[in-house]
C-alpha cells in the first residue's frame, strides 16, 4: 500500500494568465500557449531561460513538448506531455510539485492552448475510434456523456431544472467576468427550450467551443515570496484513472473523483468546510453535479437538490466555477488548467467584481475523456501553509 | 502461453453469424471488449462462448442531428452474460428507447465490411415493422 505522500505546502503558484478566450484567430495552438506563457512569467519577472522544466499537452501536436522547449529557445531539465484528457495539466501541477520538491527542478512553466474554434470551427476530438463502436456513430465526448446522464437521470431521478441550475449558476458568474466568452443572461425557460443534441444533453448542458490558452508557473515554495505578492501554494495533489471509453467505466454514475478527491484533501489535511471554492472541469452540467457528489461535498444521489437555490452561484454558500467554466466562460478543448488560474486569481485576491469574500482554501479538479481520469488539486494562502 | 487475437477473431465469428463472447477459464467472467488477457486477473486462460444475445438497455440517448437527418438511438447494454456493449436498438420508434427495455442480438451482415451487432426490443410491439425480433 503506497504512503500517497504529496509535499504539502512545499511549492507554489507565482504566476498565471490566460490569452485569446473567445475567439483568438491568426494563431497556432502553439502560439496561444506561449501567450499566456508570456503573460505567466511576466508576473514572476520571469523569462524563458529562468524556466527549467516545461509541462504541455497540445491538441494537435502529440511532441508538444519538444515543440514548448524549442519554440521558448530552451532545454529544460524535464519536459512532459501526458494525455489525460482535460486533466492532464493538473497532473502536471503534481508532478512538478513532486520535482520542485525533490530539488530536480527550479521553475516549472505548465501550459496549454487551442485555436479550434477559428481553426476548425468545432470541438477536436482526438480519441481513437473503437472498430467496435463506429457502426453507431455516437459523438465522442457528447454521446459518452448522454449515456452517463441518462443512466444517472435513471437511478437517481434527476430533473431538467437541477441539471439547468448548474447552467444558470455558471452563467451568472460569467456575468461577473468581463473575459468569458458567454455573459448574457440565462433563465431557466430559455435553458428548458434549448434544443436537445444528444438527450438527455441540450445545447446549454454542453460546455462552449473557443479559443483560448492558460500558463502557470509554479517554484519551490522558499523561493516563491521572492516572485509573487500573493503566491498560491499546492497543498495536496492526487489522480485516479478509471477508463477511457464510457463502455468501460465501472460506474456511469460514479466517477474516480471519489477516489482523487479524498485522497488530495486527505494530503492537504482539510474537511469540505475549509474548502472556499471549488474550480472544477465542466464539460457538461452532469460533470458539476458527479464531482460535488464524489468529492464528498453531499451525497450520491444528491447533487441535483445541492446545486438547487443558489448554492453554488454568486451570492451562496459554496461558490463553483467562479469563472463562468466551461459553460459559459472559455472550453477550448481541454480546461483543465484554466480550473487552477482561475483558483489563484480568486486565492491571489485579483477576481475582480467575481471575487469571493476571505478565500484561502480553493479546489481545482479536472476531468480528462470521458468522465476517464480525474485530478484533484487543494490550493491555499500562506496562511494555511 | 498463447493468445487470442482478439480483434479478428471476435470479426471472424462475427461474420460466421455467430456473437461470441470471451470467457476467462480461471474467472468465469465474461469480457467486452476483446483482450489478450482478461482485466484484472490477468489470466490469458480466455475461451470464446456464443452467447445467448439476451440483454437489458443500461443507458441510452437518441441523437438530434439538424433536419433532415432523422433521430436516432446509441445505447450501452448490458447482455446477460454480464459484460456491456456499444450498439443501437432497431425499433418502430428509435427515440422511444428506454433504459430497462428488454432486447436480444441480431447480427447484420456488411458485404466485406465488418457485420454490425444491432438490437431488436424482444417485446414485438416495439420492434421494426415485420417483427424482426
Amino acid at each position: 500500500m503506497s504512503t500517497d505522500n504529496f509535499p504539502r505546502g512545499k511549492s507554489a503558484i507565482v504566476g498565471a494568465a490566460t490569452f485569446g478566450m473567445g475567439e483568438a484567430p491568426g494563431y497556432s495552438s502553439m502560439d496561444l500557449a506561449v501567450c499566456a506563457s508570456s503573460g505567466a512569467l511576466a508576473q514572476g519577472g520571469l523569462r524563458p531561460t529562468d524556466v527549467d522544466a516545461l509541462y504541455i499537452c497540445l491538441p494537435d501536436d502529440f511532441h508538444s513538448g519538444l515543440t514548448f522547449a524549442e519554440y521558448l529557445g530552451i532545454s529544460p531539465r524535464w519536459t512532459d506531455n501526458n494525455r489525460l484528457g482535460g486533466s492532464a495539466f493538473l497532473a502536471h501541477a503534481i508532478s512538478a510539485a513532486n520535482a520542485l520538491a525533490a530539488g530536480q527542478i527550479d521553475v516549472a512553466l505548465l501550459a496549454y492552448g487551442s485555436n479550434q474554434r477559428s481553426a476548425a470551427g468545432k470541438l477536436v476530438n482526438t480519441m481513437r475510434q473503437s472498430r467496435y463502436e463506429s457502426p453507431y456513430r455516437l459523438p465522442r465526448p457528447l454521446g459518452a456523456y448522454a449515456l452517463a446522464t441518462s443512466r444517472y437521470i435513471h437511478q437517481y431521478g434527476l430533473k431538467r431544472e437541477q441539471m439547468g441550475a448548474v447552467a444558470l449558476a455558471a452563467r451568472q458568474w460569467a456575468q461577473l467576468n468581463p473575459e468569458a466568452f458567454m455573459r448574457e443572461t440565462l433563465t431557466m425557460e430559455a435553458y428548458l427550450a434549448s434544443r436537445m443534441v444528444a438527450e438527455p444533453l441540450s445545447v446549454r448542458d454542453c460546455c462552449l467551443v473557443t479559443d483560448g490558452a492558460a500558463a502557470i508557473v509554479m517554484t519551490r515554495a522558499d523561493k516563491a515570496r521572492d516572485l509573487a505578492r500573493s503566491p498560491v501554494y499546492l497543498l495536496g495533489g492526487a489522480a485516479a484513472v478509471n477508463h477511457r471509453d464510457i463502455l468501460s467505466m465501472p460506474d456511469l454514475t460514479v466517477t474516480a473523483a471519489a477516489q482523487s478527491g479524498p485522497r488530495a484533501f486527505a494530503q492537504a489535511g482539510i474537511t469540505h468546510a475549509d474548502v472556499d471554492l471549488i474550480e472544477l472541469y465542466d464539460a457538461f452540467t452532469i460533470n458539476t453535479i458527479l464531482f460535488l457528489e464524489d468529492l464528498g461535498f453531499c451525497k450520491k444521489g444528491e447533487g441535483g437538490a445541492f446545486v438547487e437555490g443558489g448554492r453554488i452561484a454568486p451570492g451562496g454558500t459554496l461558490p463553483v466555477n467562479t469563472n463562468g467554466g466551461g459553460l459559459s466562460c472559455v472550453h477550448p478543448g481541454m480546461y483543465g488548467l484554466f480550473t487552477v488560474v482561475e483558483a489563484v486569481a480568486q486565492l491571489s485576491k485579483s477576481a475582480g467584481a467575481r471575487q469571493v469574500a476571505d478565500a484561502k482554501i480553493g479546489i481545482a479538479h479536472g476531468n480528462g475523456g470521458e468522465l476517464s481520469s480525474q485530478v484533484t488539486l487543494v490550493l491555499g494562502t500562506e496562511d494555511t501553509l | 502461453m498463447t493468445f487470442a487475437h482478439p480483434e479478428q477473431e471476435y470479426f471472424e465469428f462475427l461474420k460466421a453469424g455467430k456473437l461470441m463472447i470471451q470467457q476467462c477459464e480461471d474467472t468465469g467472467e465474461f469480457i467486452f471488449y476483446p483482450r489478450v488477457i482478461a482485466p484484472r486477473s490477468g489470466s490469458a486462460r480466455l475461451k470464446w462462448v456464443q452467447v445467448s444475445g439476451n440483454a437489458t438497455v443500461h443507458a441510452a440517448t437518441v441523437m438530434r442531428p439538424k433536419a433532415p437527418e432523422p433521430p436516432y438511438n446509441v445505447v450501452m447494454v448490458e447482455l446477460a452474460e454480464g459484460p456491456r456493449m456499444i450498439s443501437r436498438v432497431e425499433m418502430r420508434d428509435p427515440t422511444a428507447v428506454k433504459i430497462g427495455m428488454k432486447v436480444r442480438a441480431r447480427i447484420v451482415n456488411n458485404g466485406d465490411k465488418d457485420p454490425v451487432l444491432v438490437f431488436d426490443p424482444v417485446d414485438a410491439a416495439l420492434a421494426l415493422e415485420g417483427g424482426k425480433a
